[in-house]
């Protein structure tokens, strides 16, 4: 499911690609990263009554809300507009086929599926801040944040990783 | 608001810096308040000399919602971003805390009576 970031960030990670993702893109990946998961949560807030899993939901609203709304504060600052690239592209195709497969589910069922893409999701996305996002920032700020992003985006992993075992 | 969280920031400062040798010597020490800043998603350098009576000023300089939370249930707060939250501190021993939204985040306070 989460093939295509993989494969992009595998490929950037050897290729020219990675020399040459710059602040712009490393910005649109990130804030792609954090719509994606905000959308996620606002579809689980709109299908599931359970306390744990709404609680999450929440959390995830307002946390990539929150990294996204200074991520947008400091592009501006720095006049930076936010670049397109495949990475972004391949984190937005998984996330539409990953709604369309919620589509068919109810109850428990939907509640297990948001759990397990969520700590997947984290995974991969703190994986590329790790390896990619956060070595390939030039900006000193655009790397701080990264990198706080990173510590959230790790305590969400944990949090979706105790809701899947709630969840069994 | 803001102006007024200033003034009682200043006034907390204030008392801070009075508060070392200026407690009497005879009787019970003044409760003193000492000042925790969360940030980048973990809780600052703790108080060492706190004493039943004291209090916690929560400061949170994160942009996300936090909470300082006792495992014991001796306190909660919630703090939002840029918000700040005082809990006294009513008993003494070890008191392992955590932020209820993030749980990796933790600390433990020492209370001497």
């Amino acid at each position: 499911m989460f093939k295509a970031l993989v494969i992009a960030v595998a490929v950037a990670a050897g290729a020219p690609v990675v020399a040459q993702a710059n602040d712009a893109q490393i910005a649109h990946v990130a804030y792609t990263a954090g719509k994606i998961d905000i959308a996620a949560g606002k579809e689980a807030l709109a299908r599931s009554h359970n306390k744990a899993v709404r609680t999450f939901a929440e959390e995830m609203v307002r946390d990539h809300t929150s990294v996204n709304d200074q991520a947008l504060a400091l592009v501006k600052k720095l006049h930076v507009t936010p670049a397109d690239n495949p990475t972004s592209q391949a984190l937005s195709k998984d996330a539409s086929a990953r709604m369309k497969t919620y589509a068919g589910l109810k109850g428990k069922a939907f509640d297990r599926a948001y759990a397990s893409n969520e700590v997947a999701y984290h995974k991969t996305v703190n994986s590329a801040l790790e390896k990619t996002l956060i070595p390939g920032a030039q900006n000193p700020e655009l790397k701080k944040l990264l990198q706080t992003g990173l510590k959230l985006f790790t305590e969400h992993q944990h949090h979706a990783e105790q809701l899947v075992q709630e969840l069994k | 608001m803001a102006q007024s969280l200033s003034r009682a920031a200043r006034a907390v400062s204030a008392a801070l810096a009075l508060a070392p040798g200026s407690a009497p010597a005879a009787g019970p020490a003044a409760a003193k308040v000492y000042t925790v800043t969360i940030r980048d998603m973990a809780f600052g350098p703790l108080p060492k000399t706190l004493k039943v009576g004291d209090a916690i000023e929560w400061v949170n300089a994160d942009l996300f919602r936090h909470s300082a939370t006792a495992r014991d249930n001796s306190f909660d707060v919630e703090l939002n971003p840029r918000g700040r939250a005082r809990t006294a501190l009513k008993k003494a021993g070890q008191i392992s805390f955590y932020c209820r939204f993030h749980p990796g985040m933790t600390g433990r306070l020492s209370v001497a009576k």
